[in-house]
């Protein structure tokens, strides 16, 4: 999953608004429904561990919002806040879960998910040429790099697992 | 009005329903049901005028995953369903869900009839080369040398090429895709559904649970290197070359659709009571 050519045109302060918007609306989205999948498969730690990424990308959300004070940024993102053939930045990638993983890879997910985040606000602030919308888009880019460190904090709390992490003692193989 | 229209601008979340799936972690098809839905919002159809129809696997999950109608019905049979449903409520947008076991084995029949039917219908297969629900025998699209406990030293057997034979069939568009690219699946599903006649959308959905090796699909597969055409002939020399892993609409054809004259079919009701008399 990439970000590709598509991404949203971020020509006002209001487009830059819903984008940030969108993009953590979309975070929450996916991370909500990797807790359901974990949930279904019986995985309460990791349910746990996406439940509270949700979280954290919900209160950022709500915070977009009520920093664009006098837009609309939901009704504005659905116009224009769409990412051609790519998805989201800070959709984490659904085709890497495994209802093995460990918390270790949920914070890989969303640290790969921040990275993008990051990649998307930092060529909004390179190619802007309002400084209203450079100004805005460098906060978000210090913003997006102090949850890159917050990840990599994490990750420190969960060790990499062993590289045998697949295995299943009651493996799901073919009937025989 | 209708629900959507009350509400303003359609979002996909509209046609999702409370039910969770409860597929692997990491199966393709969450991918495809966020392609359903964006491509619903992206027509801006109201959901009480879509019906989604299945059969039976993990990809048949589907419609209780989506606030529109839907049909969970018999294994194989889906577009028979769907295909009375469509011609007696041409109204309605018909949405047909199936997996590469469902459609092309147990329902294989009703494919090559009902891309020759032709009848404005949405065929959606959601194809992983496996039986995923029953525990991962091989499918019609396993490859031959597919090596289990239930094929000893892999099938040995052709696997089922589904493009072609819905070309031949008289399918009157096809598509490939690939369901980890849930925006683009969702362009594809767009023109799928506003194409007339019988529109054919295999999507390569990888099966992480019995098809581990399917992950790499995402490095495989690549853009069609030409446009769609409306030349059999051409579609089916380059769908015949290609590796399995073009994406994108490879054909769209112009055949009228199939669509009797509403209420015309067999008469009403005491009518057709009275010629089953014994």
């Amino acid at each position: 999953m990439t970000v590709v050519a598509g991404t949203p045109k971020v020509a006002s302060l209001a487009d830059l608004f819903a984008a940030a918007y969108q993009i953590e609306a979309d975070a929450v989205e996916r991370y909500d429904l990797l807790a359901d999948q974990m949930t279904t498969h019986n995985n309460p730690e990791l349910a746990a561990v996406f439940r509270d990424l949700s979280r954290a990308e919900a209160i950022h959300r709500d915070e977009i919002r009520r920093l664009a004070e006098g837009v609309d940024v939901v009704a504005h993102a659905q116009r224009m806040a769409k990412w051609g053939k790519g998805e989201s930045p800070e959709a984490a990638s659904l085709e890497e879960a495994h209802y093995l993983m460990t918390p270790w890879h949920a914070l890989q997910l969303a640290l790969a998910a921040e990275h993008r985040a990051l990649a998307f606000f930092r060529s909004v602030a390179a190619s802007a040429k309002d400084p209203a919308i450079k100004k805005l888009a460098d906060e978000f880019v210090e913003e997006e790099a102090e949850h890159v460190n917050l990840v990599h904090r994490l990750i420190r709390k969960y060790p990499k697992p062993a590289d045998s992490w697949r295995s299943d003692p009651d493996p799901p193989v073919a009937q025989e | 009005m209708s629900i959507v229209e009350m509400r303003g601008a359609c979002k996909p979340g509209d046609y999702k329903s409370d039910i969770k799936p409860i597929w692997c972690p990491g199966c393709g098809d969450y991918h495809v049901l966020m392609s359903f839905t964006r491509a619903f919002a992206a027509l801006a159809l109201p959901p009480e005028n879509i019906v989604v129809v299945s059969g039976i696997g993990c990809s048949s999950r589907i419609p209780a995953y989506t606030s529109c109608y839907g049909f969970h019905g018999v294994h194989g049979r889906s577009l028979a369903l769907a295909a009375g449903l469509k011609v007696t409520r041409p109204e309605l947008t018909v949405v047909v869900a199936s997996g590469d076991g469902d459609g092309y084995s147990i329902g294989g029949n009703h494919f090559l009839h009902a891309c020759r039917r032709n009848i404005d219908l949405t065929y959606v297969v959601m194809d992983n080369h496996i039986y995923g629900m029953t525990k991962g025998q091989p499918s019609p699209t396993t490859e031959p040398e597919f090596d289990t406990a239930l094929s000893p030293g892999g099938t040995g057997l052709r696997p089922f090429h589904p493009l072609v034979i819905a070309l031949a069939s008289g399918a009157n568009f096809i598509a490939r895709c690939f369901s980890g690219e849930p925006n683009q699946t969702a362009a594809v599903l767009v023109e799928a559904i506003r194409h007339p006649g019988f529109s054919f959308v295999e999507i390569l959905s990888p099966c992480v649970t019995f098809r581990p090796d399917e992950s790499e699909w995402k490095n495989l597969v690549h853009p069609a290197p030409v446009g769609a055409t409306n030349d059999p002939a051409k579609a089916a020399r380059r769908i015949m070359t290609d590796d399995g892993f073009n994406i994108g609409i490879l054909y769209r054809g112009d055949r009228k659709p199939y669509q009797p004259p509403v209420g015309q079919g067999c008469g009403d009701l005491p009518e057709l009571e009275r010629d089953f008399e014994l």
